[in-house]
């Protein structure tokens, strides 16, 4: 399998302080890749790296066949990336947002009308094309800000805690987004903190203390550490942290 | 004896929006309540109107039995509140922020610090650090012992552990078990439909309408439907099957399993599929069904 985002040894220091301490991993096409850990783990750190939005310190990546030092602008134009916090502009109206993203992007105006009306099909939306972002429900949002992070239909997408917040039947519909897009070789890198969402993932890395301390399939974590759920797993992995959050 | 909190049809609007719409619940004293529900459910409109800071529409409202319309300057020194977003102030140290609080309310540190104790004990020794340079588990923790050091008799948290790792939500609940304990009635929000189990009871809300409210456990055994969990290497498919499927009521993912309801009684060659009981998630789920 291709990879899509391959680390050897990376490494970021703030000062004295390691906030990720050498960490190497691959993630592959296609692959849903949860990326786990306690608050202050370092987690922030990494996917700022893998989006070059910061220089590491010492080792390598690549991302997307790009490398995350040398080559940052390349590879922020070959990934998407969608946050709880900010992502879309709730003063522009759905079709508008859409357009916006493409423009950055560098999409041709031919092709972001084409994806626009695709877009808005999959996810049901025709009727909203017109109404402005900031009277759609947030479960909506959610959608549609996944939607135009994946809109220039880039190698990997990065969501960060993407579905704090929303009702337990649309974080399911938000799931399946992410599972039609992996489908069609989307690579898909997620954080959260709902254990359950945990499950869904092909394969879950957990870090503590900038170190990541296992990398498996859910099933083949639960079976290592004896555990009946992702949460028994991560309980006992995050609870060895010395850092936790306080530093 | 009056209870600790009595919501009587409670209902606000914003322009065209009904936030919350005839809210009735009660919470006894030393109650560990919890308010379930998504964002826009209408959880902080009701923790506003509660704590004196918004004045309903229509409806009733009373805490420690004082009216949160008429006698709303008691009710300020009664209550504590922590809202959902970090509100202390973010250029005074940890200890000037604690300090602060209590001579606001008339108190010291010192005459209420065994309430706080377990919590602050955490944080003490970064008392000197501005609260704006704190991690989030330790803002989480300082706002909660600001909002304790008047020795409240009911406690309000909104959503106090969303966007926290599950270890220090686990933490956090560990607490909040501890100023149960001591007496005081708590009012706690979250999206987390786990932490519901936590609660003596809880109302689950969606958009500004209680769906229900009871013990977790008489929650979950009203289920009306007999709930069955699936594995498969490929639940993503098989989900999308049972969807197609006419005899599905519903299907939903649930980790590694999927959770299924139908409409029939499961014939005996069904034997992939065991019945299981439900969380509250299913029963959060079923009720928006509807």
């Amino acid at each position: 399998m291709e990879k899509v985002i391959k680390t050897e040894k990376l490494t970021k220091k703030f000062g004295d302080f390691t906030a990720v301490d050498a960490i190497s991993f691959e993630v592959g096409t296609g692959e849903i890749f949860g990326f786990l850990g306690a608050n202050g783990a370092g987690k922030t750190t990494v996917m700022r790296m893998l989006c070059g939005l910061s220089h590491p310190t010492s080792g390598i990546g690549t991302v997307a066949g790009f490398d995350i030092f040398h080559q940052s602008e390349s590879v922020k134009k070959n990934i998407g990336y969608m946050s709880q916090k900010f992502s879309l502009y709730n003063d522009l109206k759905v079709w508008e947002n859409l357009r916006l993203f493409g423009g950055i992007y560098g999409m041709k105006e031919i092709e972001i009308v084409e994806k626009t009306t695709k877009t808005l099909q999959e996810l049901g939306f025709e009727s909203e094309r017109n109404t402005l972002v900031k009277s759609l429900p947030l479960g909506w949002k959610q959608k549609l800000a996944f939607s135009v992070s994946i809109f220039h239909e880039p190698k990997i997408v990065f969501l960060d805690e993407p579905t704090g917040g929303v009702d337990p039947v649309t974080r399911r519909q938000f799931w399946e987004l992410i599972y039609a897009a992996a489908t069609r070789g989307i690579t898909i890198f997620v954080t959260t903190h709902y254990m359950d969402e945990a499950e869904y993932c092909n394969r879950v890395s957990i870090m503590v203390d900038g170190k990541i301390e296992a990398l498996d399939t859910p099933r083949n974590l639960k079976n290592t550490f004896d555990a009946v759920s992702m949460d028994e797993v991560f309980q006992r992995l995050a609870r060895k942290a010395k850092r936790s959050d306080n530093y | 004896m009056f209870e600790a909190l009595a919501v009587n049809n409670i209902s606000i609007t914003y322009g065209k929006l009904q936030a919350l719409k005839d809210v009735c619940f009660k919470v006894e004293k030393g109650e560990l309540f919890g308010l379930i529900g998504p964002d826009g459910a209408g959880k902080t409109s009701l923790f506003r109107i509660l704590t004196s800071l918004l004045i309903p529409n229509n409806g009733t409202a009373t805490v420690d039995g004082l009216d949160v319309v008429r006698d709303y300057r008691q009710i300020r020194n009664r209550v504590g509140y922590m809202p959902g977003r970090f509100s202390l102030y973010q250029d005074l140290t940890v200890e000037e922020n604690l300090n602060f609080f209590a001579t606001v309310f008339g108190t010291t540190v010192k005459e209420n610090y065994y309430l706080i104790k377990d919590i602050y004990r955490q944080i003490e020794p970064f008392k000197t650090r501005r609260a704006g340079k704190l991690s989030g588990g330790m803002k989480q923790k300082l706002a909660l012992s600001c909002a304790l050091i008047h020795k409240p008799t009911v406690l309000f948290l909104d959503e106090p552990t969303t966007g926290v790792d599950p270890v220090s939500r686990k933490e956090f609940w560990g607490m909040l078990k501890k100023l149960k304990e001591q007496g005081i009635t708590i009012l706690v929000s979250t999206p987390y439909m786990d932490e519901a189990a936590l609660c003596d009871r809880v109302a689950l809300i969606q958009k500004g309408e209680i769906l229900k409210i009871d013990t977790p456990k008489q929650i979950s055994e009203s289920f009306p439907h007999k709930l069955y969990s699936i594995h498969s290497d490929d639940n993503y498919n098989l989900l999308l099957q049972l969807r197609k499927n006419p005899t599905v009521y519903s299907a939903y993912s649930f980790g590694d399993t999927l959770h299924v309801v139908f409409n029939e009684e499961l014939t005996a060659d069904n034997t992939q599929y065991k019945e299981i009981q439900p969380t509250i998630e299913d029963c959060f789920m079923d009720l928006l069904k509807k």
